[in-house]
């Protein structure tokens, strides 16, 4: 782009040749040690993994009294974690696939690690539902086989549901990220020094040959599960929105769920992708093709995504009270009166008023003011998540029933030791596997004319 | 005849004009190897169609209807459950299932289509015998052509002059 003081738009080196790519993002995995800040990262994350294990053990052995839940809020921690995890995995694809359909080039040096985002998190959000169950060792009843009990899934039931929605997407996000990956495996098989990591790579890469029939097939493919992956990605979390929006129950029943939790996932799945891009960035040196300008797009994205939820949020209160359903109309009160109150008004403020900043583009710009937001849009989406479950089931018809929920210390680590578990995959992917797509950046690197022939 | 000849390129714009002045040589223009697409490449050497698309679209429909048969058999015929007077047949809800499913069998079967299609997974191919034959994931770019004559040296000089940094021939 003429006028900028970077030569390039996307790729922030005025010469940047197709071997100086290769080793950029391959050397720092096969030619140097894991670093110093890798190695305190990794040692850092460990507890957390630890705590997540014992957590989901002690649930899974005691049962589902060890979480806050009583009789009156019957949802709690586990059901806000899932949809706040599933929310940031559903980026990842959505960044991918979108922007793939749209011929956005500058994706290249972003979906890899968006499209790992999105396996790390719809995994653990698989964890959820399952400890929820209760009995999760009925879990697999959810699927139809033939059995001497002569029962069917019930069809109409959210549970079965999701558990379609999860399954399908977390195998989708698998294959779409092979696929991706399967060219830079072949390109770090043929980089490898150790015998270890040829037959390592060699075995993954499936014998790749980069043909241009390989490619044209690699081409049609890819582009037709990213037309796939919109409505996939669409399709998921409208139908977590739908565990919310088929029900009876007082703010529970509107039919902006499905949109609007679909926006909420790209918000914080944006939000994740930015703080994870900043670290990468650091990480492993990748100024070169992770550049102000892909930053400066991601945080538009909030921007816009932001706007949005702040209007579902007054569409939801506005259907309340036009509605003119007592209930509803309770509900609505209840948010800003209620228990919850304070954490209600966090909520505005994480998500509708602190991402305004990101209209100047001097915030955009400035990694630290984009960290702090991204993490502050992340909170104030899981206190969304928290409190449509705590505010509806608190306030509901049967005033008898009123209760507020109360946090224990097991709810505290299932929402906080996952993180350290996501955090754990990613420390253990970059060091296996290129972070940063190989042959989609040199194929920018080509088109914005910044590799101009080979390193010889 | 003899073996195919395998040039190095480090732009595909050198490669590409290569080809065309071997191919109006006379010579074969076998493959191509890159290590990321090049449009000009895929026109000359994939075949206008490939099954990926179709199979896609086949598995994923026929999953998606099988699904929603499922369903229907289940809750209509094997196990009808009145749940709140609802209709057994709860069509609206029955079309969320079929959707998730028929999207994950359309993209294993395209996956399958895919390896099908480029005859993966091949862990050994005679081209990776070729030392240079690495850097076509790197940073060059590499044309296999076979010459039209018994001698292969005409072709060899023409690929040179036109820029290629290597030739090497390649041996089943």
């Amino acid at each position: 782009m003429s006028g900028t003081a970077r030569p390039h738009r996307w790729i922030d080196r005025e010469r940047l040749g197709y071997g100086e790519i290769c080793a950029a993002v391959a050397d720092p995995i096969q030619r140097r040690g894991p670093g110093r800040a890798w190695i305190i990262a990794f040692l850092g994350v460990l507890p957390f993994v630890l705590a997540t294990v014992i957590a989901i053990g002690a649930v899974l052995t005691v049962g589902i009294g060890l979480s806050g839940v009583n009789t009156t809020v019957v949802w709690g921690f586990s059901i806000a974690n899932y949809v706040w995890w599933i929310g940031i995995g559903n980026a990842g694809t959505l960044i991918s696939s979108m922007l793939l359909l749209t011929r956005q080039h500058w994706r290249a040096s972003i979906n890899r690690f968006a499209e790992a985002m999105t396996l790390f998190a719809a995994a653990i959000a698989g964890i959820f539902p399952i400890i929820h169950l209760g009995r999760p060792l009925y879990a697999y009843w959810l699927a139809p086989y033939p059995n001497t009990m002569d029962l069917w899934p019930q069809w109409r039931s959210a549970l079965v549901w999701d558990f379609w929605a999860i399954l399908s997407y977390l195998l989708f996000s698998l294959i779409f990220w092979f696929t991706g990956l399967l060219p830079d495996l072949a390109t770090m098989r043929d980089r490898a020094r150790s015998r270890i990591g040829r037959r390592f790579y060699g075995a993954l890469a499936l014998g790749w040959r980069g043909s241009a029939r390989h490619w044209a097939v690699y081409e049609s493919f890819h582009k037709a599960m990213a037309a796939l992956a919109v409505p996939l990605v669409c399709s998921v979390h409208s139908i977590v929105g739908l565990d919310f929006a088929a029900s009876l129950m007082p703010g529970w029943q509107e039919s902006i769920f499905p949109p609007y939790f679909v926006v909420g996932a790209m918000y914080s799945g944006f939000a994740m992708v930015v703080v994870l891009a900043i670290f990468i960035r650091w990480g492993l040196k990748l100024q070169a093709v992770i550049t102000p300008s892909h930053f400066d797009a991601m945080a538009k994205v909030m921007l816009f995504a932001s706007v949005v939820m702040t209007l579902s949020y007054a569409t939801e209160w506005f259907m309340g009270w036009y509605g003119g359903e007592h209930a509803d109309r309770a509900v609505i009160a209840y948010f800003f009166t209620g228990d919850y109150r304070w954490l209600y008004y966090s909520l505005l403020f994480c998500n509708c008023l602190v991402p305004q900043a990101l209209w100047f583009a001097r915030v955009r710009l400035n990694f630290w003011a984009l960290a702090i937001i991204a993490i502050v849009i992340n909170l104030g989406m899981w206190l969304e998540r928290i409190l449509i479950v705590w505010n509806t089931l608190s306030h509901g018809h049967a005033v008898s029933l009123w209760r507020t929920y109360h946090v224990s210390v097991y709810d505290v680590v299932i929402l906080i030791a996952p993180l350290g578990l996501f955090a754990f995959g990613f420390l253990v992917l970059a060091r296996i596997f290129p972070i940063v797509s190989i042959h989609e950046v040199s194929q920018l690197a080509h088109d914005e004319g910044a590799a101009r022939g080979g390193t010889a | 005849m003899s073996a195919p000849l395998l040039a190095e390129f480090d732009t595909p714009e050198a490669l590409v004009r290569a080809m065309r002045l071997a191919q109006a040589d006379g010579h074969r223009a076998l493959d191509a190897f890159t290590p990321f697409p090049v449009p000009a490449l895929t026109q000359a050497f994939a075949p206008p169609r490939n099954p990926v698309r179709p199979v896609m679209a086949l598995a994923g429909f026929g999953a998606a209807a099988a699904m929603y048969a499922l369903q229907w058999y289940s809750s209509v015929i094997a196990y009808p459950l009145n749940v709140g007077g609802r209709p057994l047949h709860s069509w609206p809800v029955f079309l969320l299932v079929p959707f998730e499913f028929g999207v994950l069998v359309a993209a294993i079967a395209g996956l399958v289509a895919l390896f099908w299609t480029c005859g993966l997974p091949r862990l050994h191919h005679p081209l990776f015998a070729i030392p240079q034959f690495e850097r076509a994931s790197q940073d060059r770019f590499l044309l296999l052509v076979a010459s039209k004559d018994a001698d292969a040296t005409a072709l060899r000089e023409s690929l040179e002059r036109s820029g290629a940094l290597l030739v090497a021939e390649m041996h089943p």
